[in-house]
């Protein structure tokens, strides 16, 4: 099925509180080799036939207004996946 | 809702000053709202009538029948994609957002839960992250009182501290410096963590208002400290504070158009 994703990731001047705590995580497990995490999220957005420019769109101003707080957050990426 | 106070200072009788009670304060439901029946008490209990409510209400004069609206706290819808988000969009909130930028200034008081849906309805700026420590967390906490100007502080005086129950997970007030430089300025800060900022709040900063002063928006829980034995305190002293009460007699008293 045709879907759209969006990813929503914490502004980069937003310290990610989930992040630190999986960053802090990490070592216990064995994995030394990383400094940092930053959490995001991921919308999946099915469509019922192909993706049109219109529904693109759609999913576009659907990413400003309810999927990210612009005030915390940007939406990094909007595009369609075919499979 | 006919809840009889229980235990404790003898709760205002009914009724028993017919202007007070005559002043309808709405309280709204959401799926996972928790504190609407403890905010309708605190009405109560302040002398006025509480009205409920829900926020599926698609009917145009929804909000003809109320002279104030509280968005109490809780998990509205589970807290899923952020704090407040989903609330944002229901059909009587859009009524709220139009209420309270109109000319009328619906006053508005939103509680944790509630703050959360302001600041993603963005009647009030910035929003909220979850506590810097991570960890949700409940505690008896001291506030500052740094505007009682705003239509539901005037009971209280300048700079007055109170101390309130406070439980959050995202509470964590945030905005970029501009945003706080203009509401410093502007005395738009009205509640400041006094002591401890249990949540890393910027510049410690609980609870915020509008520009017309009708839109106030606080994480801790004044509904939770109306009567004493059921307020802040200990197993060894019962008397309990009951500052959260000087939010509903404000608007009730602004609403009547009374003074303190």
């Amino acid at each position: 099925m045709p879907r759209i994703v969006v990813d929503v990731m914490p502004k980069p001047e937003i310290l990610d509180p989930q992040g630190k705590a999986i960053v802090g995580a990490l070592p216990r497990l064995g994995f030394t080799g990383f400094s940092s995490v930053r959490q995001g999220k991921r919308f999946e957005l099915f469509t019922d036939g192909e993706v049109t420019e219109e529904l693109l769109a759609q999913a576009r101003e659907a990413a400003a207004t309810l999927l990210s707080n612009p005030v915390i957050e940007d939406v990094v990426n909007v595009e369609v996946v075919a499979d | 809702m006919t809840e009889t106070p229980l235990i404790g200072a003898p709760a205002p009788e009914a009724g028993s000053n017919a202007a007070l009670a005559g002043a309808r304060i709405g309280v709204v439901t959401f799926p996972g709202t928790l504190d609407d029946r403890d905010a309708a008490r605190a009405v109560r209990m302040a002398g006025g009538t509480p009205v409920q409510l829900w926020h599926a209400d698609t009917s145009s004069d929804v909000l003809s029948d109320v002279d104030a609206v509280i968005l109490p706290g809780g998990f509205s819808y589970g807290d899923y994609l952020r704090a407040g988000a989903i609330a944002r969009f229901a059909p009587l909130m859009s009524r709220i957002i139009d209420a309270a930028n109109s000319n009328a200034k619906l006053p508005v008081l939103g509680i944790c839960n509630g703050f959360q849906m302001l600041t993603e309805s963005h009647l009030l700026p910035g929003s909220m992250l979850k506590n810097d420590h991570l960890k949700f967390i409940c505690r008896d906490q001291v506030l500052r009182v740094e505007n009682n100007t705003t239509a539901w502080t005037t009971d209280f005086d300048a700079n007055q501290e109170i101390t309130v129950p406070l439980k959050n997970q995202d509470g964590q007030y945030l905005a970029d410096d501009k945003t706080l430089d203009a509401l410093e300025a502007e005395g738009r800060v009205v509640f400041r963590y006094v002591g401890f900022n249990p949540n890393g709040s910027r510049r410690d900063i609980a609870g915020i208002a509008n520009e017309a002063g009708n839109v106030v928006g606080l994480m801790p829980h004044p509904e939770h400290a109306v009567e004493t034995g059921y307020g802040p305190g200990s197993f060894e002293n019962s008397s309990t504070s009951t500052d959260g009460l000087g939010f509903f007699t404000s608007v009730l008293n602004k609403l009547v158009g009374g003074t303190k």
